[in-house]
């Protein structure tokens, strides 16, 4: 019996999937999912053809990237002391960073437009990424502590009394140790930026520099109601970073799900 | 006893070592503290100021903004469009985030526990399709789904029944069952390692004493998972309050204000009538709402720091 819930859930859910599968390789795709009669790739070279979407994935891709290192990096420097030293202000600093976890970021795009505007930093990819960077520190830092703290002390203070310095301890000693600590935060950041639609929205304005989330979505106001093919390769080709980092990430997290990124409840 | 030692050793290198400690730390935590004052806590500060006044981006007043008090407030609690914006933040929060991928969830990860590791796979692997998808396109293939000629009302024909203008007719319908879709993943993944961790032998003793499926369940199960589900709830309301690309995406907030919600109705303010004032004093109300669950968060989840 659970053996056919099951089933028909999982029918339901791959259902809305299949129109994108089939009309991306459909030269004459319609909004009803269906088999395409003649299967072609001219959707995907179409899309690959005009440099406008190149850039857009271009955009992203930068956009993304330079976020994951820069979020990797602070959030791995900030983590060091938090994890290794016993500063007065730990507590209600970790409390902080979990406050801030958890709230919307949509409630503040409007005083961060503001902000941009004020300091004339919109319609910048470089500060679109510095904002999207300070607002996934958080969950970073949280994540990037409790990898550290399972990094054994004793390796460190071994390599300090063979006279190595703190920021070569870091490096030399702590970073390998570290790694899965940091695939985990640079996937998640990078898969959380490329698929975040809202904040280049609102403060992004010219074309040329548009991520692909955005552009796409232009793209469909444009051309959507009639190119479903196209509109449906772009969906396809955007969709594959994040189910590839996805599965990627599994590698790197196996009980991440027991909330034990932080909480012990 | 072996954090003890640890500790221990860890005091006598820091005796060593005090003097640079507490700069390194604070040179350590520069980036954080600058970026995060910058760019989060000052919009932050920023959204108490400019909530009472008359902030915007083209007119008089973009020239010269003005404290106007509790103007905005006023004008916002008196409009009919606010009222139906908390009324749909409520529903859609409700319905697609609280019922829907909370229990839809929960039912998956209780009914695949302990089936066969293949299957498993391939039914969690079909939802977590729904889960890693990118919101924006999420939103391309619900309107594909449930358009005139969508899939959804293909299938319908074949039960016989006539196409339904589901975007139109039933706006916040589609708009909960994308996110359900969308959202269930993260609900069933938690909920499989929650019941991961329930002991066998008390379900096995329970099954011994002639505890059935639903005594099991309702004794058992769900209160040794509670804290899961409690955590789990706070975190998708979250989550879900700020959501704004599916439904911006699907329906625009439409027809009329059906699916407005409180992060449509902000944007609309503040970007389209280009009243950032009157947007900022949605954004305060939005912010304290997260600000109330946050702290809700931080209670429950018995941090360990």
């Amino acid at each position: 019996m659970p053996y056919i819930v099951l089933t028909f859930i999982g029918v339901l859910f791959i259902l809305p999937l299949l129109w994108m599968i089939f009309a991306s390789f459909d030269s004459h795709a319609s909004l009803t999912a269906s088999l395409p009669k003649q299967w072609t790739f001219g959707n995907f070279a179409s899309i690959f053809k005009n440099p406008a979407n190149i850039r857009s994935f271009v955009n992203g891709g930068i956009l993304s990237l330079g976020q994951s290192i820069l979020v990797v990096v602070i959030a791995a420097l900030a983590a060091y002391p938090l994890s290794r030293y016993q500063l007065k202000y730990k507590k209600p600093f970790m409390y902080t960073i979990l406050f801030a976890t958890g709230l919307p970021i949509t409630a503040v795009m409007v005083p961060v437009y503001e902000l941009f505007v004020f300091f004339n930093l919109q319609d910048s990819i470089f500060w679109t990424m510095i904002f999207l960077t300070a607002s996934s520190l958080p969950y970073a830092i949280w994540i990037m502590k409790n990898f550290m703290d399972s990094v054994p002390m004793e390796l460190e203070e071994a390599a300090w009394v063979d006279g190595a310095s703190v920021l070569q301890t870091l490096r030399r000693v702590v970073t390998p140790l570290m790694l899965p600590g940091i695939f985990t935060v640079g996937i998640f950041t990078f898969s959380g930026s490329w698929g975040n639609f809202f904040v280049p929205f609102i403060l992004i304005q010219s074309p040329t520099k548009l991520p692909a989330s955005v552009s796409i979505y232009q793209f469909f106001g444009q051309y959507g109601m009639v190119q479903y093919g196209q509109l449906a390769a772009f969906s396809f080709i955007y969709t594959i970073p994040a189910v590839l980092l996805y599965i990627l990430s599994q590698r790197f997290m196996s009980a991440g799900f027991n909330f034990s990124g932080g909480t012990k409840g | 006893m072996e954090l003890a030692v640890r500790n221990s050793t860890r005091k006598n290198m820091r005796l060593k070592r005090n003097g640079h400690e507490s700069l390194r730390a604070a040179l350590f935590l520069l980036p954080t503290w600058l970026l995060l004052l910058i760019f989060f806590f000052l919009p932050i500060a920023l959204t108490f100021y400019y909530a009472f006044t008359n902030i915007s981006l083209t007119g008089a007043a973009s020239a010269h903004t003005e404290f106007v008090g509790f103007q905005n407030f006023t004008s916002m609690f008196s409009d009919p469009s606010f009222r139906m914006s908390v009324i749909n933040t409520i529903v859609f929060l409700l319905a697609s985030a609280i019922v829907g991928q909370q229990v839809l969830g929960l039912i998956l990860a209780l009914l695949m526990n302990e089936k066969k590791q293949w299957f498993r796979s391939v039914i969690g692997s079909l939802v977590i399709a729904g889960w890693v998808t990118p919101e924006i396109v999420v939103a391309f293939i619900w309107f594909a789904f449930l358009s005139d000629q969508g899939t959804a009302n293909v299938m319908l024909g074949w039960l016989g029944i006539k196409p339904i203008h589901w975007l139109t007719s039933f706006p916040m319908v589609s708009v909960i069952i994308a996110n359900i879709w969308h959202g269930t993943a993260f609900s069933m993944l938690v909920y499989q390692a929650a019941l991961g961790d329930v002991p066998k032998e008390i379900q096995e003793a329970a099954m011994i004493d002639g505890a059935h499926g639903w005594q099991r369940l309702w004794r058992i199960t769900l209160p040794m998972i509670r804290s899961s589900i409690v955590t789990n709830m706070v975190l998708i309301t979250l989550q879900t309050l700020g959501l704004f690309t599916l439904i911006y995406a699907l329906t625009g907030g439409g027809p009329g204000t059906a699916t407005e919600t409180l992060p449509i109705y902000m944007y609309q303010a503040a970007f389209s009538s280009y009243q950032l004032g009157y947007g900022t004093a949605i954004s305060l109300i939005l912010l304290l709402i997260g600000i109330i669950f946050s702290v809700g968060y931080i209670k429950i989840s018995k941090v360990d720091l």
